[in-house]
Protein backbone atom coordinates (compact mmCIF):
# COMPACT_ATOMS: atom_id res chain seq x y z
CA UNK A 1 0.00 0.00 0.00
CA UNK A 2 2.93 2.51 0.83
CA UNK A 3 6.02 1.59 -1.26
CA UNK A 4 9.44 4.23 -0.02
CA UNK A 5 11.63 3.76 -2.34
CA UNK A 6 15.32 5.18 -1.65
CA UNK A 7 14.11 8.69 -0.54
CA UNK A 8 17.08 10.72 0.62
CA UNK A 9 15.86 14.80 1.76
CA UNK A 10 18.31 17.49 2.99
CA UNK A 11 17.39 20.52 4.78
CA UNK A 12 20.43 22.47 2.81
CA UNK A 13 23.54 20.64 3.06
CA UNK A 14 22.11 18.65 5.90
CA UNK A 15 21.17 15.11 5.07
CA UNK A 16 18.20 13.97 7.04
CA UNK A 17 16.91 10.97 5.23
CA UNK A 18 19.96 8.81 3.33
CA UNK A 19 18.17 5.99 1.21
CA UNK A 20 15.28 4.96 3.03
CA UNK A 21 13.12 2.11 1.28
CA UNK A 22 10.70 0.04 3.04
CA UNK A 23 7.20 -1.10 2.10
CA UNK A 24 3.84 -1.28 4.10
CA UNK A 25 0.91 -3.53 3.01
CA UNK A 26 -2.76 -3.22 3.48
CA UNK A 27 -3.55 -4.10 7.63
CA UNK A 28 0.34 -3.41 8.45
CA UNK A 29 0.88 -2.17 11.84
CA UNK A 30 4.67 -0.43 11.34
CA UNK A 31 6.42 1.01 14.29
CA UNK A 32 9.01 3.33 13.21
CA UNK A 33 11.76 3.54 16.55
CA UNK A 34 15.29 5.16 16.84
CA UNK A 35 16.92 7.37 18.79
CA UNK A 36 15.87 11.31 18.26
CA UNK A 37 17.06 13.43 15.58
CA UNK A 38 16.80 9.77 13.76
CA UNK A 39 14.44 11.08 11.13
CA UNK A 40 11.74 9.01 11.94
CA UNK A 41 9.37 11.83 12.07
CA UNK A 42 10.57 13.13 8.95
CA UNK A 43 10.29 9.77 6.96
CA UNK A 44 6.82 9.89 8.25
CA UNK A 45 5.78 13.35 7.05
CA UNK A 46 7.32 12.87 3.66
CA UNK A 47 4.67 10.28 3.12
CA UNK A 48 1.86 12.13 2.77
CA UNK A 49 4.11 14.86 1.13
CA UNK A 50 4.23 17.31 4.28
CA UNK A 51 7.98 17.18 3.80
CA UNK A 52 9.44 16.88 0.15
CA UNK A 53 12.21 14.34 -0.70
CA UNK A 54 15.02 15.38 -3.16
CA UNK A 55 15.83 11.90 -4.20
CA UNK A 56 13.56 8.29 -4.56
CA UNK A 57 9.78 8.10 -4.73
CA UNK A 58 7.37 7.17 -2.46
CA UNK A 59 3.93 5.55 -4.22
CA UNK A 60 0.96 5.81 -1.69
CA UNK A 61 -2.23 2.98 -3.24
CA UNK A 62 -0.58 3.43 -6.66
CA UNK A 63 -0.50 7.05 -6.39
CA UNK A 64 3.55 8.23 -6.61
CA UNK A 65 3.47 12.07 -4.93
CA UNK A 66 6.90 12.93 -6.47
CA UNK A 67 4.65 12.76 -9.79
CA UNK A 68 3.74 16.25 -11.01
CA UNK A 69 0.56 15.07 -12.13
CA UNK A 70 -0.44 13.81 -8.53
CA UNK A 71 -3.17 15.91 -6.99
CA UNK A 72 -1.81 16.00 -3.63
CA UNK A 73 -4.26 17.64 -1.54
CA UNK A 74 -6.74 14.46 -2.97
CA UNK A 75 -4.09 11.95 -1.91
CA UNK A 76 -3.28 13.61 1.65
CA UNK A 77 -7.70 13.80 1.99
CA UNK A 78 -7.46 9.86 2.34
CA UNK A 79 -4.09 9.35 4.35
CA UNK A 80 -5.22 9.86 8.27
CA UNK A 81 -2.50 11.67 10.12
CA UNK A 82 -2.26 12.52 13.81
CA UNK A 83 0.54 14.63 15.26
CA UNK A 84 2.42 14.94 18.22
CA UNK A 85 1.04 18.30 19.33
CA UNK A 86 -2.79 17.09 18.15
CA UNK A 87 -2.63 20.12 16.19
CA UNK A 88 -6.91 20.53 16.43
CA UNK A 89 -8.02 24.16 14.82
CA UNK A 90 -8.73 26.25 18.12
CA UNK A 91 -11.15 28.92 17.13
CA UNK A 92 -13.55 25.59 15.95
CA UNK A 93 -15.55 23.81 18.16
CA UNK A 94 -14.98 19.89 18.15
CA UNK A 95 -17.86 19.35 16.23
CA UNK A 96 -16.34 22.05 13.35
CA UNK A 97 -12.89 20.25 13.84
CA UNK A 98 -14.56 16.51 12.92
CA UNK A 99 -16.78 18.40 9.83
CA UNK A 100 -14.77 20.98 8.74
CA UNK A 101 -12.55 18.69 5.82
CA UNK A 102 -15.12 16.19 5.46
CA UNK A 103 -17.40 18.90 3.75
CA UNK A 104 -14.36 21.37 2.29
CA UNK A 105 -12.24 18.73 1.15
CA UNK A 106 -14.66 15.63 0.58
CA UNK A 107 -18.06 17.64 -0.28
CA UNK A 108 -20.27 15.61 1.96
CA UNK A 109 -23.46 17.26 3.11
CA UNK A 110 -23.40 18.76 6.67
CA UNK A 111 -25.52 15.79 7.65
CA UNK A 112 -23.80 13.37 6.75
CA UNK A 113 -20.23 15.06 7.79
CA UNK A 114 -21.97 15.80 11.40
CA UNK A 115 -23.11 11.57 11.22
CA UNK A 116 -19.87 10.53 10.32
CA UNK A 117 -18.41 12.84 12.48
CA UNK A 118 -20.54 12.09 15.72
CA UNK A 119 -19.96 8.75 14.86
CA UNK A 120 -15.75 8.58 15.14
CA UNK A 121 -16.07 10.70 17.84
CA UNK A 122 -18.10 7.89 20.15
CA UNK A 123 -15.91 5.60 19.15
CA UNK A 124 -12.89 7.18 21.14
CA UNK A 125 -15.63 7.71 24.02
CA UNK A 126 -16.00 11.75 23.64
CA UNK A 127 -19.95 12.16 22.59
CA UNK A 128 -20.04 14.69 25.30
CA UNK A 129 -17.59 16.70 24.49
CA UNK A 130 -18.69 17.96 20.74
CA UNK A 131 -19.61 21.75 21.88
CA UNK A 132 -16.55 22.43 23.84
CA UNK A 133 -13.58 23.85 22.00
CA UNK A 134 -9.74 21.97 21.63
CA UNK A 135 -8.72 24.27 24.73
CA UNK A 136 -11.30 22.83 27.28
CA UNK A 137 -10.18 19.26 26.81
CA UNK A 138 -7.11 17.18 28.22
CA UNK A 139 -4.13 16.69 26.18
CA UNK A 140 -5.40 13.13 26.11
CA UNK A 141 -9.16 13.76 24.88
CA UNK A 142 -7.41 16.65 22.06
CA UNK A 143 -5.47 13.38 20.42
CA UNK A 144 -8.53 11.62 20.64
CA UNK A 145 -10.41 13.95 18.56
CA UNK A 146 -7.27 14.25 16.65
CA UNK A 147 -7.67 10.62 15.69
CA UNK A 148 -11.52 11.08 15.59
CA UNK A 149 -11.01 13.77 12.89
CA UNK A 150 -8.81 11.99 10.95
CA UNK A 151 -10.85 8.61 10.63
CA UNK A 152 -13.82 10.71 9.51
CA UNK A 153 -12.34 11.61 6.27
CA UNK A 154 -12.32 7.39 5.89
CA UNK A 155 -8.31 7.22 5.21
CA UNK A 156 -7.00 4.24 4.16
CA UNK A 157 -4.12 4.74 5.76
CA UNK A 158 -3.22 6.14 9.36
CA UNK A 159 0.02 7.73 10.23
CA UNK A 160 0.65 8.68 14.30
CA UNK A 161 3.53 11.24 14.62
CA UNK A 162 4.72 10.55 17.95
CA UNK A 163 1.41 10.35 18.97
CA UNK A 164 1.10 10.23 22.97
CA UNK A 165 4.67 12.26 23.47
CA UNK A 166 3.52 15.20 24.30
CA UNK A 167 0.55 13.90 26.90
CA UNK A 168 0.71 13.39 30.68
CA UNK A 169 1.56 9.82 31.34
CA UNK A 170 -1.69 9.16 32.70
CA UNK A 171 -3.31 9.86 29.28
CA UNK A 172 -1.04 8.00 27.44
CA UNK A 173 -3.09 4.73 27.92
CA UNK A 174 -6.35 6.18 27.10
CA UNK A 175 -5.05 6.77 23.61
CA UNK A 176 -2.86 3.85 22.88
CA UNK A 177 -6.32 1.76 23.95
CA UNK A 178 -8.10 3.82 20.52
CA UNK A 179 -4.59 2.79 18.64
CA UNK A 180 -4.72 -0.98 20.09
CA UNK A 181 -8.59 -0.15 18.76
CA UNK A 182 -7.97 0.12 15.82
CA UNK A 183 -4.98 -1.90 14.65
CA UNK A 184 -7.31 -5.08 16.09
CA UNK A 185 -9.94 -3.68 13.25
CA UNK A 186 -7.36 -4.12 10.74
CA UNK A 187 -6.10 -0.47 9.93
CA UNK A 188 -3.34 -0.31 8.07
CA UNK A 189 -1.30 2.39 11.00
CA UNK A 190 2.39 3.55 10.69
CA UNK A 191 3.49 4.91 14.04
CA UNK A 192 6.57 6.79 15.05
CA UNK A 193 6.54 6.40 19.08
CA UNK A 194 8.54 5.02 21.61
CA UNK A 195 5.54 3.11 23.61
CA UNK A 196 7.78 -0.35 22.96
CA UNK A 197 4.90 -1.86 24.73
CA UNK A 198 2.78 -1.19 22.10
CA UNK A 199 5.00 -1.81 19.71
CA UNK A 200 5.68 -5.25 21.16
CA UNK A 201 1.92 -6.38 21.49
CA UNK A 202 0.32 -4.21 18.35
CA UNK A 203 3.00 -4.05 15.79
CA UNK A 204 3.98 -6.68 13.33
CA UNK A 205 6.71 -4.76 11.69
CA UNK A 206 9.40 -2.23 13.25
CA UNK A 207 11.12 -0.13 11.47
CA UNK A 208 14.79 1.07 13.50
CA UNK A 209 16.25 3.91 12.38
CA UNK A 210 19.47 5.76 13.23
CA UNK A 211 21.65 9.08 11.69
CA UNK A 212 18.87 9.31 8.92
CA UNK A 213 18.84 5.50 7.91
CA UNK A 214 16.76 2.37 8.07
CA UNK A 215 18.85 0.32 10.13
CA UNK A 216 16.20 -2.32 11.11
CA UNK A 217 13.30 -3.31 8.69
CA UNK A 218 12.28 -7.34 10.19
CA UNK A 219 8.91 -8.47 11.83
CA UNK A 220 7.93 -7.07 14.97
CA UNK A 221 8.45 -10.52 16.36
CA UNK A 222 11.86 -10.86 15.38
CA UNK A 223 12.79 -7.39 16.43
CA UNK A 224 12.16 -8.50 20.19
CA UNK A 225 12.42 -11.94 20.20
CA UNK A 226 15.39 -12.37 18.80
CA UNK A 227 17.48 -9.18 19.66
CA UNK A 228 21.04 -11.32 18.68
CA UNK A 229 20.20 -11.30 15.14
CA UNK A 230 20.01 -7.32 15.46
CA UNK A 231 22.68 -4.93 14.72
CA UNK A 232 24.39 -3.39 17.12
CA UNK A 233 22.92 0.06 17.11
CA UNK A 234 19.51 -1.47 17.49
CA UNK A 235 20.92 -3.29 20.39
CA UNK A 236 22.30 -0.93 22.48
CA UNK A 237 19.22 0.86 21.84
CA UNK A 238 16.96 -2.13 22.76
CA UNK A 239 19.44 -2.88 26.18
CA UNK A 240 18.72 0.85 27.51
CA UNK A 241 14.82 1.36 26.90
CA UNK A 242 13.51 -2.12 27.88
CA UNK A 243 15.88 -2.53 30.94
CA UNK A 244 13.44 -0.35 32.92
CA UNK B 1 -5.69 88.41 21.47
CA UNK B 2 -6.74 86.59 24.52
CA UNK B 3 -9.24 83.23 24.33
CA UNK B 4 -12.86 83.72 25.28
CA UNK B 5 -14.23 80.90 26.88
CA UNK B 6 -17.40 81.65 26.36
CA UNK B 7 -18.84 78.22 23.47
CA UNK B 8 -22.77 79.51 23.92
CA UNK B 9 -22.33 80.41 20.11
CA UNK B 10 -21.62 76.01 19.88
CA UNK B 11 -25.66 75.79 19.26
CA UNK B 12 -27.06 72.02 18.97
CA UNK B 13 -28.29 73.38 15.42
CA UNK B 14 -24.59 74.71 14.25
CA UNK B 15 -22.61 71.59 15.35
CA UNK B 16 -25.65 69.38 13.67
CA UNK B 17 -25.25 71.43 10.10
CA UNK B 18 -21.39 71.80 10.25
CA UNK B 19 -19.76 69.20 12.48
CA UNK B 20 -22.05 66.28 12.09
CA UNK B 21 -21.80 65.95 8.53
CA UNK B 22 -18.23 66.30 8.92
CA UNK B 23 -17.68 63.27 11.32
CA UNK B 24 -19.61 61.51 9.69
CA UNK B 25 -17.67 62.14 6.71
CA UNK B 26 -14.53 60.73 8.80
CA UNK B 27 -16.59 57.89 9.92
CA UNK B 28 -17.08 56.92 6.58
CA UNK B 29 -13.42 57.57 5.80
CA UNK B 30 -11.90 55.46 8.74
CA UNK B 31 -14.18 52.57 8.04
CA UNK B 32 -13.88 52.05 3.87
CA UNK B 33 -9.86 52.53 4.39
CA UNK B 34 -10.45 50.15 7.04
CA UNK B 35 -12.16 47.45 4.80
CA UNK B 36 -10.33 48.06 1.98
CA UNK B 37 -7.26 48.26 3.81
CA UNK B 38 -7.17 44.92 6.16
CA UNK B 39 -8.22 43.11 2.47
CA UNK B 40 -5.53 44.96 0.46
CA UNK B 41 -3.17 44.18 3.78
CA UNK B 42 -4.06 40.53 3.85
CA UNK B 43 -3.32 40.55 0.15
CA UNK B 44 0.17 41.81 0.50
CA UNK B 45 0.92 40.11 3.71
CA UNK B 46 0.29 36.74 1.67
CA UNK B 47 2.56 37.81 -1.19
CA UNK B 48 5.14 38.96 1.25
CA UNK B 49 5.53 35.52 2.78
CA UNK B 50 4.89 33.86 -0.43
CA UNK B 51 7.38 31.64 -1.66
CA UNK B 52 7.59 33.68 -5.35
CA UNK B 53 10.20 35.63 -5.45
CA UNK B 54 8.58 38.09 -7.80
CA UNK B 55 5.24 38.44 -4.89
CA UNK B 56 7.72 38.93 -2.08
CA UNK B 57 9.69 41.67 -3.72
CA UNK B 58 6.19 43.81 -4.93
CA UNK B 59 4.93 43.39 -1.22
CA UNK B 60 8.42 44.62 0.53
CA UNK B 61 8.39 47.40 -2.10
CA UNK B 62 4.76 48.53 -1.45
CA UNK B 63 4.90 48.21 2.70
CA UNK B 64 8.72 49.65 2.81
CA UNK B 65 7.93 53.06 0.26
CA UNK B 66 4.12 53.60 1.45
CA UNK B 67 5.43 53.46 5.11
CA UNK B 68 8.80 56.01 4.37
CA UNK B 69 6.89 58.32 2.80
CA UNK B 70 4.69 60.83 5.24
CA UNK B 71 1.01 60.22 4.74
CA UNK B 72 0.37 64.06 4.27
CA UNK B 73 2.41 63.83 1.19
CA UNK B 74 0.51 60.70 0.03
CA UNK B 75 -2.74 62.82 0.28
CA UNK B 76 -1.41 65.69 -1.60
CA UNK B 77 0.17 63.82 -4.65
CA UNK B 78 -3.00 61.60 -4.85
CA UNK B 79 -4.94 64.98 -5.05
CA UNK B 80 -2.83 67.37 -7.36
CA UNK B 81 -1.72 64.15 -9.49
CA UNK B 82 -4.76 62.00 -10.84
CA UNK B 83 -6.33 63.88 -13.04
CA UNK B 84 -9.84 64.78 -12.21
CA UNK B 85 -11.12 63.00 -14.98
CA UNK B 86 -10.32 59.33 -12.90
CA UNK B 87 -12.55 60.27 -10.26
CA UNK B 88 -15.31 61.45 -13.00
CA UNK B 89 -15.07 57.96 -14.32
CA UNK B 90 -15.17 55.71 -11.07
CA UNK B 91 -17.98 57.69 -9.61
CA UNK B 92 -19.32 60.67 -12.18
CA UNK B 93 -20.58 63.40 -10.96
CA UNK B 94 -19.89 62.83 -7.13
CA UNK B 95 -16.57 62.58 -8.34
CA UNK B 96 -16.16 65.50 -9.29
CA UNK B 97 -17.93 67.34 -6.93
CA UNK B 98 -16.66 65.90 -3.90
CA UNK B 99 -12.96 65.04 -5.37
CA UNK B 100 -11.21 65.98 -2.37
CA UNK B 101 -13.62 63.60 -0.34
CA UNK B 102 -13.06 60.65 -2.77
CA UNK B 103 -8.97 61.15 -3.48
CA UNK B 104 -9.05 60.95 0.51
CA UNK B 105 -10.70 57.36 0.16
CA UNK B 106 -8.53 56.29 -2.23
CA UNK B 107 -5.30 57.53 -0.56
CA UNK B 108 -6.16 55.71 2.87
CA UNK B 109 -7.40 52.94 1.47
CA UNK B 110 -4.21 51.95 0.09
CA UNK B 111 -2.08 53.89 2.64
CA UNK B 112 -3.08 52.10 5.55
CA UNK B 113 -2.81 48.67 3.16
CA UNK B 114 0.89 49.07 3.79
CA UNK B 115 0.32 49.21 8.01
CA UNK B 116 -2.83 46.68 7.75
CA UNK B 117 -0.46 44.03 6.16
CA UNK B 118 2.74 44.18 8.22
CA UNK B 119 0.19 43.64 10.98
CA UNK B 120 -1.75 40.50 9.72
CA UNK B 121 2.14 39.28 8.35
CA UNK B 122 2.99 39.12 12.12
CA UNK B 123 -0.83 37.61 12.84
CA UNK B 124 -0.12 35.24 9.76
CA UNK B 125 3.15 34.23 11.56
CA UNK B 126 1.51 33.75 14.60
CA UNK B 127 -0.30 30.44 13.55
CA UNK B 128 2.03 27.26 14.03
CA UNK B 129 3.44 25.64 11.35
CA UNK B 130 2.11 22.07 12.99
CA UNK B 131 -1.62 24.40 12.12
CA UNK B 132 -0.71 24.83 8.49
CA UNK B 133 0.32 21.18 8.36
CA UNK B 134 -2.96 19.53 10.15
CA UNK B 135 -4.84 21.51 7.35
CA UNK B 136 -2.70 20.10 4.23
CA UNK B 137 -2.94 16.46 6.46
CA UNK B 138 -6.87 16.53 6.19
CA UNK B 139 -6.68 17.37 2.35
CA UNK B 140 -7.34 21.21 2.23
CA UNK B 141 -5.59 23.29 -0.56
CA UNK B 142 -3.05 25.96 0.18
CA UNK B 143 -5.76 28.50 -0.40
CA UNK B 144 -8.71 26.30 1.69
CA UNK B 145 -5.80 26.21 4.70
CA UNK B 146 -5.42 30.01 4.27
CA UNK B 147 -9.16 30.58 4.24
CA UNK B 148 -10.60 28.26 6.88
CA UNK B 149 -7.44 27.51 9.63
CA UNK B 150 -4.41 30.52 9.38
CA UNK B 151 -6.71 33.38 8.60
CA UNK B 152 -9.11 33.14 11.61
CA UNK B 153 -6.92 32.49 13.91
CA UNK B 154 -4.66 35.77 12.71
CA UNK B 155 -7.59 38.15 12.57
CA UNK B 156 -8.48 36.89 16.31
CA UNK B 157 -5.07 37.34 17.43
CA UNK B 158 -4.28 40.54 15.71
CA UNK B 159 -8.01 41.93 15.71
CA UNK B 160 -6.93 44.07 19.26
CA UNK B 161 -3.97 45.30 17.17
CA UNK B 162 -6.05 45.67 13.54
CA UNK B 163 -8.23 48.22 15.59
CA UNK B 164 -5.94 50.16 17.45
CA UNK B 165 -4.12 50.81 14.04
CA UNK B 166 -8.03 52.27 13.17
CA UNK B 167 -8.11 54.39 16.04
CA UNK B 168 -5.17 56.02 14.67
CA UNK B 169 -6.40 55.66 11.28
CA UNK B 170 -9.40 57.88 12.45
CA UNK B 171 -7.36 60.75 13.78
CA UNK B 172 -5.26 60.95 10.59
CA UNK B 173 -7.79 61.22 8.77
CA UNK B 174 -7.48 65.01 10.24
CA UNK B 175 -5.12 65.36 7.94
CA UNK B 176 -7.12 65.60 4.65
CA UNK B 177 -7.86 69.08 6.22
CA UNK B 178 -4.64 69.74 3.22
CA UNK B 179 -6.70 68.98 0.92
CA UNK B 180 -9.70 70.63 2.19
CA UNK B 181 -12.03 68.01 2.28
CA UNK B 182 -14.80 68.26 4.41
CA UNK B 183 -13.99 65.90 7.52
CA UNK B 184 -14.91 66.37 11.52
CA UNK B 185 -12.12 68.55 12.08
CA UNK B 186 -12.78 70.82 9.31
CA UNK B 187 -16.39 70.89 11.02
CA UNK B 188 -15.32 72.64 14.01
CA UNK B 189 -13.18 75.08 12.10
CA UNK B 190 -15.78 75.77 9.87
CA UNK B 191 -17.54 76.83 12.70
CA UNK B 192 -14.72 78.67 14.34
CA UNK B 193 -14.64 80.76 11.38
CA UNK B 194 -18.20 81.27 10.98
CA UNK B 195 -18.63 82.80 14.66
CA UNK B 196 -14.91 84.26 14.02
CA UNK B 197 -13.07 82.23 17.11
CA UNK B 198 -10.58 80.18 15.09
CA UNK B 199 -8.52 79.20 18.35
CA UNK B 200 -11.20 78.46 21.05
CA UNK B 201 -13.20 75.98 18.27
CA UNK B 202 -9.79 73.68 18.52
CA UNK B 203 -10.42 73.02 22.21
CA UNK B 204 -14.01 70.90 21.90
CA UNK B 205 -12.16 69.75 18.73
CA UNK B 206 -9.98 68.13 20.97
CA UNK B 207 -12.13 67.11 23.32
CA UNK B 208 -14.20 65.15 20.77
CA UNK B 209 -11.41 63.69 19.35
CA UNK B 210 -10.10 62.76 23.08
CA UNK B 211 -13.69 60.92 23.97
CA UNK B 212 -13.87 59.54 20.81
CA UNK B 213 -10.74 57.69 20.45
CA UNK B 214 -10.45 56.98 23.93
CA UNK B 215 -14.03 55.36 24.00
CA UNK B 216 -12.83 53.15 21.19
CA UNK B 217 -9.76 52.11 23.52
CA UNK B 218 -12.08 51.10 25.91
CA UNK B 219 -13.98 48.73 23.52
CA UNK B 220 -10.85 47.17 22.02
CA UNK B 221 -9.96 46.05 25.50
CA UNK B 222 -13.18 44.51 26.65
CA UNK B 223 -13.85 42.83 23.22
CA UNK B 224 -10.17 41.87 23.50
CA UNK B 225 -10.78 39.65 26.69
CA UNK B 226 -14.22 38.71 25.14
CA UNK B 227 -12.97 37.31 21.43
CA UNK B 228 -9.82 35.29 23.09
CA UNK B 229 -9.31 31.46 22.04
CA UNK B 230 -9.64 29.57 24.65
CA UNK B 231 -6.04 27.52 25.04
Amino acid sequence: MIDIKNISKWYGSFQVLTDCTTTINKGDVVVVCGPSGSGKSTLIKTVNALEPIQQGDIVVDGTSITDKKTNLPKLRSRVGMVFQHFELFPHLSITDNLTLAQIKVLGRGKDEALKRGLKMLDRVGLSGQKDKFPGQLSGGQQQRVAIARALSMDPIVMLFDEPTSALDPEMVGEVLDVMVGLAHEGMTMMCVTHEMGFAKRVSNKVIFMDAGKIVEDCSSADFFGKPEERSPRAKDFLSKILQH
Amino acid sequence: MALTLDYSFLAPEVVRTNIVPGLVYSLELTLVAMAVGVVIGTLVALMRLSSIKAFQRFATVYVDALRSIPLLMVILWFYLLIPPGFYAAIAGQFGLDHRAEFSAVITFSIFEAAYYSEIMRAGIQSVSRGQVNAGYAVGMTYAQCMKLIVLPQAFRNMLPVLLTQTIVLFQDTSLVYAIGAYDFLKGFLTVGQIYNRPAEILLPAAAAYFILCFGLSMLVRRLQAKIQIIR
